[in-house]
């Protein structure tokens, strides 16, 4: 009966690995960007290092009891004292601090990446949306384009975006899987997520952090378009979308849930992102960042966030 | 009315209302029952008023059982509510609601219970002691949990259960955004149960630092003893973060200040680490003396001694001192940058190396052993495999950039589950089942007991492995519902079947006790098991006194070499032993913070005042109370000696 639960086990393990591995991509697994496959790379490296521990730990615990069980010993048989053994014990943890120093180089090389533009694109501008949520929505501001939409993101593919997050209200987090990992926006500082889509898509966007009463449903789309569909798109908004005045964002911000709808104007202009004075590293890579910006766009006039 | 107005449920429903008959019929059940055995004198003197820690410990081994059912329901209600896309069972708030007390329940009013026990029954019988270092204070520790336990419980039929997630962040448990008591009732009762809490650190570091046999230095402890040291070193460095930080969450609520709200300074941030701070060695607290308790089962039935002591000690000190310095691997996503992430995710990855050594530790025992495969074994089998795979989880989980992905998914739920369930509450039922006998005078059904042990594991695989796959497909956690288009329905129906299977295994240990208590024989003895630890060299059931006279200890197993290599334990005479005297005063007083914390949740304010004068009343009183103890005559001491040596196959 033991032996066989171990199997069931084993079984299961595999099983489970080849269902992360193969015939049905999971989001997270099925990365569209450079950030998401960063990620997912490192997934499965530690997905696969980690079932040879668990394989290893298994085998030794089936071995031992197989071996050892009352039943398989002679009735008179008195296991002996031992203490321990200090070579089996510097293995025991020699391993473990070998694996360990291997997923920390990893570990650390990936925070640097994620961090940072996303490789491959370390050239061009990279696409500044500020993405702030309110109970229970998420609101995009484009401030280049002079674009603000509420519950839907288009984005064009291969080019970097730097999402700037912040919160009217409780601590949220933005979460596209299929780009890249979660950031925290919270109400009293931005936080700077770096994502990129390197072919054109619809993926899921959602706040992954409990929110209150409306976090289920607390969701967004993606739309990843060819820099050309993109272009189309921010012509036709200025075309067609209405002004986004004051009073229509505090309408707009009030709790509740709300459809997609689209703005030329950002709220930008009347209600500025929380300044950030908490002195944390980000901060400072936020303000570097904007920096540079105030330099590479000052010929622009779509350049509003310049005036903080 | 406006008075009254506040104690409603803000957002009833059929299922509170329905809970509130079951428990007032319950409550009146128990006290038409405890009034026509006329037990109340007895419930007086020999339970509300005891000092014992035995007795103490039994009382945390119900209110942890019961605890267990409450947030079980919790558990399985949420699992059918998720089991199907677009589920109608709860509405979002209620979904909140019951989350956030199955968290706060398990980990707080379950689990630190359950561990709190082992410490009281065990600790003082390990290391041949006759209580606890303050064994009133000790009494007061448990009517400050039991009277915090009480108040967070009733929040659901009184004003309403806290709904803002059992980490509770700022700004969304701030007034601004939850309006209900519900939050105040967090603040207030985990603060009263904490206070306990810290006490009980308190009284065990002293327990075991002075109170040893003879003979007995630090490093021939057994390792239960060392775990519940470590545990609770860590109990009184990490529980004043709790008190400061819901004393300031307190204020914020009721008093208007702004230490974590979205303006005038206030900082959300400071919210999530001060609880991290404190939450992170929580767990720790949690699974240390789990891992004690599997370190005197496996021995026991490998039929050899612990493999590499020094080592399992040294790894627990460890343990307890990188657990102060991972705090943030809870929040990798708040953009503190990647420095900072690449510091905790390193600390946090170290910590794998001293658990792994356990791990092997505890395969070496077996190793060359004799295995017997009795129900706390079978156990502690199961959770090897199982915790290595919660464990390795929580290698994945701490590589920060993947972090990105995994955190507020299932995945991370899933990780969790699987650490705390094989790792925690498994230790607890082996315990449970491994000390039944010394507690109690008999043994649980082994059949049974097996059978609870394999069907909790199935359960537990088929609850809790689908969630690392939603995880990793999007599902984030505290979702009350999903679409049918998300593909979660499969997966999330498995494990509502597992949680459904878990919960059977919960009466079958349930029907267990019933089946045991009726035909279990009496006919023991004192070492059912042939352990090896101080505590089964006392009489069964233990005397008052725990032992007749203390005992002399030469090594690690001072019992087994008492039993196998000749050594002597009892040496000379028996002599009066000096023992503390019940008192009334500990309920009485967290009968007083029970109604202080009620008036405080709702604003009550005169009688806030009155009662904190009371509570100070208490407190005057007992410091010039003169109470010096009673002794245990030898005529006495030698008669129940006599009386219990009766049923015992070997006499001292």
């Amino acid at each position: 009966m033991k032996l066989k639960m171990k199997w069931i086990l084993l079984t299961m393990v595999i099983t489970i690995s080849t269902v992360l591995t193969g015939c049905e991509p999971l989001l997270v697994l099925d990365p569209k960007g450079p950030q998401a496959k960063t990620q997912a790379d490192d997934i499965m490296l530690s997905i696969w290092l980690m079932l040879g521990i668990v394989v290893v730990v298994l085998a030794i615990l089936v071995f031992v009891l197989l071996k050892y069980r009352a039943s398989n010993q002679p009735k008179d048989y008195e296991p002996p004292h031992i203490e321990g053994n200090h070579l089996v014990e510097a293995i025991c943890v020699g391993i473990p601090i070998l694996i360990v120093i291997f997923l920390s180089i990893v570990s650390v090389k990936s925070n640097y990446e994620v961090e940072a533009t996303p490789a491959g694109y370390e050239d061009q501008e990279p696409l500044i949306i500020y993405a702030s949520s309110s109970n229970w929505k998420w609101h995009f501001s484009y401030p280049e384009e002079n674009i603000e939409t509420v519950n839907y993101l288009y984005i064009p593919e291969d080019r970097p975006i730097e999402f700037k997050l912040y919160s009217y209200g409780p601590i949220t987090s933005f979460w596209i899987p299929q780009l890249g990992g979660q950031k925290y926006a919270m109400s009293d500082m931005i936080t700077t997520l770096h994502l990129a889509a390197d072919q054109p898509g619809e993926f899921m966007g959602r706040n992954a952090n409990f929110s209150g009463a409306g976090f289920a449903e607390n969701t967004f789309e993606v739309t990843a378009m060819t820099p050309a569909e993109y272009q189309e798109w921010v012509e036709e908004v200025h075309e067609t979308a209405p002004r986004l005045t004051e009073e229509k964002f505090e309408e707009l911000i009030e709790p509740g849930h709300l459809g997609r709808s689209t703005y030329t104007g950002t709220h930008l202009e009347f209600a500025p992102p929380p300044e950030h004075d908490h002195g944390s590293s980000d901060t400072e890579v936020e303000e570097d960042s904007h920096s540079e910006d105030h330099e590479k766009h000052d010929s622009q006039d779509t350049n509003e966030h310049s005036n903080h | 009315m406006d008075f009254f107005d506040r104690f409603a449920v803000p957002h009833p429903s059929f299922l509170i209302y329905a809970s509130m008959v079951g428990i007032g019929l319950t409550m009146l059940a128990i006290v038409v029952g405890i009034t026509y055995f006329k037990k109340w004198g007895y419930l007086w003197r020999e339970w509300i008023t005891t000092v014992d820690h035995k007795r103490i410990g039994i009382m945390y081994l119900l209110s942890a059982l019961l605890m267990l059912f409450r947030g079980g329901v919790d558990g399985i209600m949420m699992r059918y509510q998720l089991s199907m896309p677009e589920n109608t069972f709860l509405d979002s708030q209620h979904y909140n609601e019951v989350f956030t007390t199955h968290g706060v329940v398990m980990i707080l009013f379950m689990a630190m219970p359950f561990i709190i026990f082992f410490f009281n029954y065990l600790v003082p019988l390990q290391i041949g002691a006759r209580d606890v270092a303050f064994p009133r204070l000790n009494a007061l520790s448990f009517w400050l949990f039991f009277m915090g336990m009480g108040l967070f419980n009733i929040s659901f039929i009184v004003g309403g259960s806290p709904d803002a997630g059992w980490t509770s962040y700022f700004p969304l448990a701030g007034n601004e955004f939850s309006t209900s008591v519900g939050t105040n009732y967090y603040m207030i009762a985990i603060q009263i149960a904490g206070i306990g809490t810290l006490m009980t650190g308190i009284n065990f570091i002293t327990t075991i630092l002075k109170m040893r046999a003879p003979g007995m230095t630090l490093m021939k402890m057994p390792m239960f003893t060392w775990s519940a040291f470590i545990a609770n070193v860590i109990i009184v460095f990490a529980f004043p973060v709790l008190t400061v930080l819901l004393a300031m969450g307190t204020m914020d609520r009721l008093f208007g200040t702004n230490f974590f709200t979205t303006d005038n300074g206030g900082m959300d941030m400071l919210w999530a680490n001060l609880f991290w701070v404190w939450g992170h060695p929580e767990v720790y607290i949690l699974i240390l003396p789990a891992f004690g308790l599997y370190s005197e089962i496996i021995p026991t039935f490998a039929r050899r001694n612990l493999y590499g002591y020094t080592s399992m000690v040294a790894s627990m000190v460890i343990i307890s001192l990188l657990s102060f310095f991972v705090w943030a691997h809870h929040f990798f996503t708040m953009g503190q940058g990647p420095l900072a992430n690449s510091i905790f995710s390193i600390s946090t990855m170290a910590i794998a190396v001293p658990t792994g050594v356990k791990i092997f530790n505890w395969l070496f025992t077996l190793w060359k052993g004799k295995i017997e495969f009795t129900t706390p074994m079978l156990y502690s089998v199961l959770f090897i495999p199982l915790f290595t795979l919660g464990g390795v989880t929580g290698v994945m989980l701490a590589m920060s950039a993947a972090d990105y992905q995994y955190h507020n998914t299932m995945f991370l739920v899933a990780h969790f589950h699987n650490v705390i369930i094989p790792g925690v509450v498994y230790a607890m039922l082996a315990g449970l089942t491994f000390y039944w006998p010394k507690i109690f005078g008999f043994m649980l059904n082994e059949r049974l007991g097996k059978w609870t042990a394999w069907t909790l594991s199935i359960g537990f695989v088929l609850a809790f492995i689908p969630m690392y796959i939603t995880g990793l497909d999007g599902q984030a956690r505290r979702m009350y519902t999903y679409s049918e288009s998300t593909g979660f329905s499969l997966l999330n129906m498995v494990s509502f079947v597992g949680a459904a299977i878990m919960a059977i295994a919960f009466v079958l240990l349930v029907y267990n006790i019933y089946y045991s208590i009726r035909y279990s024989p009496r006919n023991i003895g004192s070492d059912p098991w042939d352990a090896r630890s101080l505590e089964w060299a006392t009489h069964t059931p233990v005397p008052e006194y725990n032992f007749a006279i203390t005992p002399q200890v030469a090594s690690t197993q001072a019992f087994w070499d008492s039993k196998k290599n000749g050594h002597e334990l009892f040496k000379g005479d028996i002599e009066k032993i000096h023992m503390p005297n019940n008192s009334g005063l500990p309920f009485i007083m967290s009968c007083i913070f029970f109604v202080f914390g009620f008036a405080m949740i709702f604003s009550i304010w005169p009688l806030a005042i009155i009662t904190l004068i009371g509570i100070l009343a208490c407190m005057t009183y007992r410091s010039f109370e003169k109470d010096h103890g009673r002794y245990i005559s030898v005529e006495e001491i030698k008669e129940t000696e006599k009386r219990l040596r009766g049923a015992k196959n070997e006499g001292r």
